[in-house]
């Protein structure tokens, strides 16, 4: 493994912020496995998704597109439109992480929702928090989406119905949890309601996935266009 | 090879490829404070779009179902200032109530 360059004690908070998220949402991969192999694709191939797209948004786009009997390509410009925010993501962490070479290839691999939302989410208290809590949360949604998704895809039946369980309302607790602290005055408040409203407006319309995107050219527009009234 | 195998190894080269190219912007691109601004905003629109379309659709059709005690319940929990796990936890157990006794 690569060395850590400093090893510093990681806060009680980062780490139960980090392990909280990653089983959470690790054990949605259970929904993952099972949607998977109950749409067609094999417990080799819905492993395969996990271990190497890993974003579950895409992940059940693409599943949910071909079920559904649509072409790869469909499936594809699906799940890859849903990863366009990964991208985004690792615009964020970029200056943040202060990564290259093999170090750089990992974070990206490990640049999804939980991973960067739990980073932004420690930055109140230090940078160092900060990264511990990127690397923390990216290798702990790895580890346990991979198992879980093993897990479901074998055992498809095992759980049955995930709203049984009250995951399909952990996943949105979760990010509601990561949002919160970073809404510190009323103009940020204003974009969150605004946001959340208009992806829901959007969802019948637009295709899957876009309604989210689209949100961060919302964010783009008023952060360009308010300057200094915000002082932060 | 089948479309199935497509989808995987084309999802997943083009998921990596996004990931990275976001890493690989040039560092001088995102020092200007307006940049700055921006890289803030844009997680708080897109967390708090997929809280709304996680909680309120389903296959691109709006619904309200046992999800929307969750998020009120997650909602109460941080305006209690609950820990991160209580807020996750409290909103999946009540949500599972509703659905199962509801």
């Amino acid at each position: 493994m690569s060395k850590v360059s400093r090893v510093s004690k990681i806060s009680g908070a980062t780490f139960r912020d980090s392990f909280s998220v990653s089983l959470t949402v690790g054990a949605y991969g259970v929904a993952f496995g099972a949607a998977a192999v109950a749409n067609g694709f094999t417990v080799l191939q819905s492993c395969l998704l996990s271990l190497l797209t890993f974003s579950g948004a895409s992940q059940f786009a693409v599943v949910g597109v071909l079920g559904a009997g649509g072409t790869a390509l469909s499936g594809i410009t699906t799940a890859s439109l849903l990863g366009i925010r990964n991208g985004l993501y690792g615009v964020i962490m970029a200056p943040r992480l202060k990564v290259k070479g093999f170090k750089r290839i990992v974070a990206a691999q490990v640049t999804i929702d939980e991973s960067t939302g739990v980073a932004l989410g420690q930055e109140v208290r230090s940078q160092e928090a900060m990264r511990q809590g990127f690397w923390l949360t990216g290798f702990g949604v790895f580890i346990f989406w991979n198992l879980f998704t093993l897990a479901g895809a074998l055992g498809a039946q095992a759980m049955g119905d995930i709203r049984a369980w009250g995951l399909d309302s952990a996943v949105p607790a979760a990010f509601l949890g990561l949002v919160w602290p970073r809404l510190k005055t009323n103009n940020d408040r204003i974009l969150a309601v605004g946001c959340a409203l208009f992806a829901i407006a959007m969802t019948p319309i637009l295709p899957a996935g876009l309604p989210i995107i689209a949100t961060a050219f919302i964010a783009i527009a008023v952060g360009l266009r308010k300057s200094g009234s915000n002082n932060e | 090879m089948n479309k199935y195998w497509i989808a995987v190894i084309g999802t997943s080269a083009i998921a990596f490829l996004l990931k990275y190219s976001g890493h690989s912007v040039p560092e001088k691109w995102l020092s200007h404070p307006k940049i700055q601004k921006v890289n803030a905003l844009i997680p708080i629109a897109l967390l708090s779009a997929l809280v709304a379309v996680q909680s309120f659709t389903e296959k691109s059709k709006l619904m309200v179902d046992q999800r929307l005690l969750g998020l009120v319940v997650a909602i109460v929990a941080l305006l209690l200032k609950a820990p991160f796990p209580v807020v996750v936890i409290s909103a999946a157990v009540s949500s599972a109530l509703l659905y199962r006794f509801g």
